[in-house]
């Protein structure tokens, strides 16, 4: 598909009909603005809130897949908390984010995603986030070594970090939950 | 009161200060906390942000080990309590779709803040203070994810919360009005983007110095770990402002005490507070 064209004629029907099938109802959308003048992060996205509600009800996936604006959402909720038309936009950031994962799209800001890989990495293996571990996994995958080093020393320095992980005991439930044999996958 | 209890990895990891304070007053206040047992991690942000499925089986498998019980869930941390609610409500909506042939607890899940602003309960804490904290004058910070979406918060006031505000006036602190109570710290992004957090946190604290806070009150853990340590990457323009749980000033104000223990654990010292404190070792056996 040429990405520089938007045009609804355009629209990818399989992205619309996902999400009909989970009511975010992009649609009713009529440019209002509020979901962009209350956004938070809205300074360093490079689609603004209300271009991304548009471009997904045009069907336009491969722009907003390729957006730093998915990542840089920080899930905050303002948006659709205040949204006239109920219109679930965080939602919506959330279909975007797993799409672009599952379908390998080179994140724009790829420090955000293996963030939270290296999160729920951790989780995947003791069933509780063990920050140590998660900040290495994190640090080691990123390349951004300096960053917060001052930050992390004190935190250590302070208890807040502990040196083993935190484990529960059922384990293999976690892990399937992991396996990827989820019924979402399916669809 | 018997209460089903989910600290989550914050409460005991970088913030469990915070759950010795929750354990400290539930115990002054009479309120049994049962913790859930073997419980996992609700996927805090990262997994709803990147797979919906996962997003919602881990909180959903703390929901069916709190069922055993049946009691109402006490959650002090605002990530767990909006995780815990959306799975509850998607499994109350469709429970064979996620493999569970019957789900209808009766229970209720309540973040803390919920829990100590009601009436009956702030009355308690008012009459148990041993040590008021007069002239403290805090800006209480709520964040976002115990209140939005309210749809799944079932948050009342959210845009207008009050009950950090009816916390810290039972104790005797003063809640200054000021505008950015309900906006967010970029907690899920600090270490992907630290200047962006830095950013929001700078336009948060400047907020409440305009307002004439000395201090910061919140309950969310990730808000506490993210405002105290990009305020000290912004530069020290003289006047941090250090981010108290509301259940640390409750401790205090009850005990009569602020212990060196729990001081030392601030990114940013706790002057404000501890000076009360200074001249206060006499009272200290009025504790209940
Ligand atoms: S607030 Fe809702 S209706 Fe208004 S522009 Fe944003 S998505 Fe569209
Ligand atoms: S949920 Fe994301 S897009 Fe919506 S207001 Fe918050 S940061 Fe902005």
């Amino acid at each position: 598909m040429n990405t520089n064209v938007i045009s609804p004629e355009m629209g990818n029907k399989k992205f619309l009909n996902k999400l009909e099938s989970m009511k975010i109802d992009v649609h009713a959308c009529y440019q209002c603005g509020r979901c962009s003048s209350g956004c938070p992060v809205s300074d360093f996205f490079d689609l603004k809130v209300m271009e991304v509600v548009r471009l997904a009800s045009y069907g336009m996936e491969d722009i907003l897949l390729n957006s730093k604006t998915i990542w840089l959402c920080a899930a905050c909720e303002t948006c659709a908390t205040r949204c006239p038309n109920d219109i679930e936009i965080a939602g919506l950031m959330d279909v975007l984010r797993s799409l672009a994962l599952r379908k390998g799209v080179t994140p724009a800001q790829p420090r955000v995603p293996v963030f939270h890989q290296s999160f729920l990495d951790s989780i995947k293996h003791w069933g509780r986030a063990y920050e140590i571990g998660m900040i290495a996994g994190y640090k080691l995958r990123s390349g951004d070594f300096l960053g917060d080093m001052k930050l992390g020393m004190s935190m250590f320095m302070k208890g807040k970090l502990s040196i083993l992980p935190h484990s529960i005991k059922e384990k293999s439930e976690i892990k399937q939950i992991f396996s990827g044999k989820g019924k979402e996958y399916e669809r | 009161m018997r209460l089903s209890y989910y600290p989550g990895c914050s409460l005991h990891g970088t913030a469990l200060d915070y759950d010795h304070s929750v354990k400290e007053i539930c115990r002054r206040l009479d309120i049994d906390l049962v913790e859930i047992p073997d419980w996992n991690c609700c996927g805090a942000s990262s997994a709803h942000m990147t797979d919906h499925e996962i997003g919602m089986r881990l909180p959903m498998r703390n929901l069916l080990l709190a069922q055993e019980s049946g009691l109402d869930i006490l959650v002090p941390c605002a990530a767990c309590f909006q995780r815990l609610c959306a799975a509850d409500k998607e499994l109350r909506k469709n429970p064979e779709f996620w493999d569970i042939k019957d789900y209808s607890p009766s229970f209720k899940i309540i973040h803390i803040s919920t829990l100590l602003s009601r009436p009956d309960i702030l009355d308690r804490i008012t009459a148990m203070t041993s040590r008021p904290l007069s002239n403290l004058t805090v800006a209480c910070y709520y964040g976002c994810l115990s209140l939005r979406h309210p749809k799944i918060t079932g948050a009342i006031n959210h845009e207008m919360p009050e009950s950090l505000e009816n916390i810290v006036k039972a104790v005797g602190a003063k809640p200054v009005s000021w505008s950015h109570r309900t906006e967010c710290c970029s907690g899920s992004l600090t270490m992907a983007r630290p200047d962006i957090a830095r950013k929001l946190v700078g336009d948060i604290t400047d907020a409440a110095k305009r307002a004439g806070a000395t201090a910061m009150v919140t309950d969310c853990p990730m808000c506490q770990a993210n405002v105290e340590s990009r305020q000290l990457d912004n530069g020290d323009d003289g006047r941090l402002l250090p981010v108290f749980f509301a259940t640390e000033l409750i401790a205090a104000a009850l005990s009569g005490d602020y212990p060196q223990k729990q001081q030392k654990v601030h990114l940013i010292t706790p002057d404000v507070l501890t000076n009360l404190f200074v001249s206060s070792n006499a009272t200290r056996e009025g504790s209940a």
